[in-house]
């Protein structure tokens, strides 16, 4: 802890005294602060050997042209080089005005698909949470059900709704059963989307709920007493009391889920498999299919893709971040 | 979980007395009750059903039951385990999942509880980007990373081997499981590590012998996060893992649907069979999930 104390210490210092050469401050900082550097660099090492080196050369390849047949590999013992040619913006050019303008769709779906199933899942997340925060019988119970989604690995409860969803199997049974129409859930493209959110729903209010739950119970029982007191209905304790209470939960959870579920890919990949019809494919199952799903498979056209989605996330959560705080500093 | 909620919610004392009253702060009426239970048993309800139902599929021994699960009723059968478990892979796949999960699981919250302890304890320069670029991670979709990743990993020798798959793994579980831990270590006094400080431990010491014991809750919901990331991945471990006796189940599973035309029923018995290491640790650490998200969410 002293470490910190340090820390503080020196900001003061520094108003006083006359900077110190670049070398001595270097050395001043390393003898304070290394603990915290060896500590931290594990974390900054795999990070930047596993993710950092890799989106460089990632970006670098958007503006290529390399796809699995000019791109440098080892064969046995003979190794082929790099045939891939620079092109500029080319690629992004092509994804946005190119022959099949296959990018706007996709990028209408994924946004239409993030912000349903986030609402879906923050919303039945908050429901559940606050149902689940009494006293009551069999809590345990429910709990350990109601979390099943989420310790499930994904693409074995993804198959199990890819047999409740087929053609004459058991969600389409019980529609029957009430007179509904059942919609072929994994080939009708308007059902397939339909599915894919509820599947997403279901495997990603867990963790909502999970996250609200202890929101719920950090939040002191004082300040309901002092609503009840001052003649608040239930619901307006609701809105006063319990959903400021929850705003650092949910702004984290929330900014958490609209990220996951913008790059989703097990869910739509598993459900749909490769060959699913186009329409239903997000941003990032999209670039992968342009990835994998075709011969020769397009390495540069599937990785600008990605870094159109990661721009997109980067501009996004930078506005969200500066919203959040400043209706922090509002309230 | 049951004490934190006794604490903060007064209970009626003496609420099964026949005698009827006004209600006291946080009971509920006979009709709110049922409307709770029943809301509670339809939410968890839907929530269990899929799981079951791909229980109940793998009990039966035709491939199209999966359509008439009437009749797997009158006669329900082990043998796809049998065939699943004798016949195919599937110990091989189930041992090098375990291996990379258990391995993805020790390394990172290794990692990720050092990092998060620095960035919760220590004001050190760069500890601020550090949290940003967590953040930031989270949010790289495959298709940029898989061709580089690719090549690194093929430069290093680390194509199909448990330890680059491992590697890979870190790579996305560490920057969530260090921010959760940042926060869970927020919640634990500071005058701990003083105390311990002044009794001549280290900051390595002081981490190691007084936080880590004190930070379990967080650690297993870490450590949680983790095994399930590596446990459930598809994408890399379908890439990355070249030869047979190195695909892990995700992989494995794959290959059935080529190899035995859809035999759903083989499937689903595997399916189950996976499910059950990750909800062996799910058991394990689910009474430290609701504190342990928590911190992170709240101080994240």
């Amino acid at each position: 802890m002293t470490v910190a104390v340090q820390g503080r210490a020196r900001k003061e210092r520094r108003d006083r005294e006359p900077r110190a050469g670049l070398i001595a401050r270097l050395r001043r900082s390393y003898d304070q602060h290394w603990y915290a550097w060896v500590m931290c660099t594990p974390v900054v090492v795999v990070l930047a050997v596993l993710v950092g080196y890799p989106l460089v050369q990632g970006v670098i390849l958007t503006f290529t042209n390399a796809n699995s047949l000019n791109v440098g590999r080892t064969i046995g013992v003979n190794h082929i080089p790099d045939s891939y040619t620079w092109v500029g913006f080319q690629n992004y050019v092509d994804l946005l005005t190119g022959p099949d303008n296959q990018l706007v769709p996709h990028f209408v779906w994924t946004i239409v698909w993030t912000v349903v199933c986030v609402v879906l899942t923050v919303g039945t997340g908050l429901g559940l949470a606050v149902l689940m925060n009494r006293k009551m019988r069999g809590r345990a119970v429910y709990r350990m059900l109601l979390i099943l989604p989420w310790a499930v690995p994904t693409f074995v409860t993804v198959f199990s709704w890819r047999l409740l969803l087929s053609d004459g199997g058991a969600v389409d049974g019980l529609l029957g059963a009430l007179h509904l129409p059942q919609p072929s859930w994994l080939s009708d493209p308007l059902a397939m989307k339909v599915a894919a959110i509820l599947v997403n729903t279901w495997v990603g209010f867990p963790f909502m709920m999970l996250s609200f739950l202890g929101g719920l119970q950090s939040i002191p029982s004082e300040l309901y007493e002092a609503a009840e007191m001052d003649g608040a209905t239930p619901w307006q304790r609701f809105t006063q009391v319990t959903l400021p209470g929850l705003r650092p939960v949910s702004s984290t959870v929330t900014l958490l889920g609209i990220i996951w579920t913008f790059n989703q890919f097990n869910v739509i990949y598993l459900l749909f498999g490769s060959n699913g019809t186009d329409s239903v494919q997000i941003l990032v199952t999209y670039a992968y299919q342009l990835f994998f799903g075709q011969m020769p498979q397009d390495y540069a056209g599937s990785a600008a893709v990605g870094v159109i989605c990661l721009s997109l996330l980067v501009v996004f959560t930078g506005f969200y971040r500066r919203w959040m705080s400043r209706n922090e500093a509002a309230a | 979980m049951s004490t934190l909620t006794t604490a903060d919610r007064p209970v009626g004392v003496g609420a099964a007395k026949p005698v009827r009253r006004p209600l006291l702060r946080g009971e509920r009426g006979r009709l709110a009750s049922v409307g709770l239970h029943g809301l509670l048993t339809v939410a968890a309800f839907v929530a269990a059903f899929p799981v079951a139902w791909i229980l109940y599929i793998s009990l039966g021994s035709g491939k199209d039951d999966y359509l008439h699960p009437g009749r797997i009723l009158s006669r329900m059968t082990l043998s796809n385990y049998g065939f699943v478990v004798n016949h195919t892979g599937f110990g091989t796949w189930m041992l090098n999942s375990l291996i990379v999960g258990l391995g993805t699981m020790a390394v990172g919250v290794l990692i990720s509880a050092s990092a998060g302890y620095a960035v919760s304890r220590m004001r050190f320069p760069g500890h601020r980007p550090l949290m940003y670029t967590f953040l930031l991670t989270q949010m790289f979709p495959v298709s940029v990373l898989m061709v580089p990743l690719y090549k690194i990993m093929a430069s290093l020798g680390l194509l199909d081997t448990y330890q680059g798959l491992i590697l890979v793994y870190c790579s996305t579980a560490v920057p969530y499981s260090a921010w959760l831990l940042k926060g869970y270590f927020d919640t634990i006094p500071v005058e701990i590590d003083e105390a311990g400080r002044i009794d001549g431990l280290s900051p390595f010491g002081t981490f190691w012998r007084l936080i880590v014991p004190l930070a379990k809750p967080g650690l297993s919901v870490a450590a949680f996060y983790t095994f399930l990331t590596a446990w459930g991945e598809v994408a890399f471990a379908s890439h990355f893992m070249l030869s047979a006796d190195k695909y892990t189940l995700s992989v494995g599973l794959q290959t059935y649907i080529s190899q035995y035309n859809s035999q759903w029923n083989y499937m689903a018995a595997s399916a189950v069979l996976i499910a059950i290491p990750a909800g062996v640790v799910f058991y394990l650490v689910q009474k430290h999930l609701v504190a342990g998200l928590t911190a992170g969410g709240t101080k994240g």
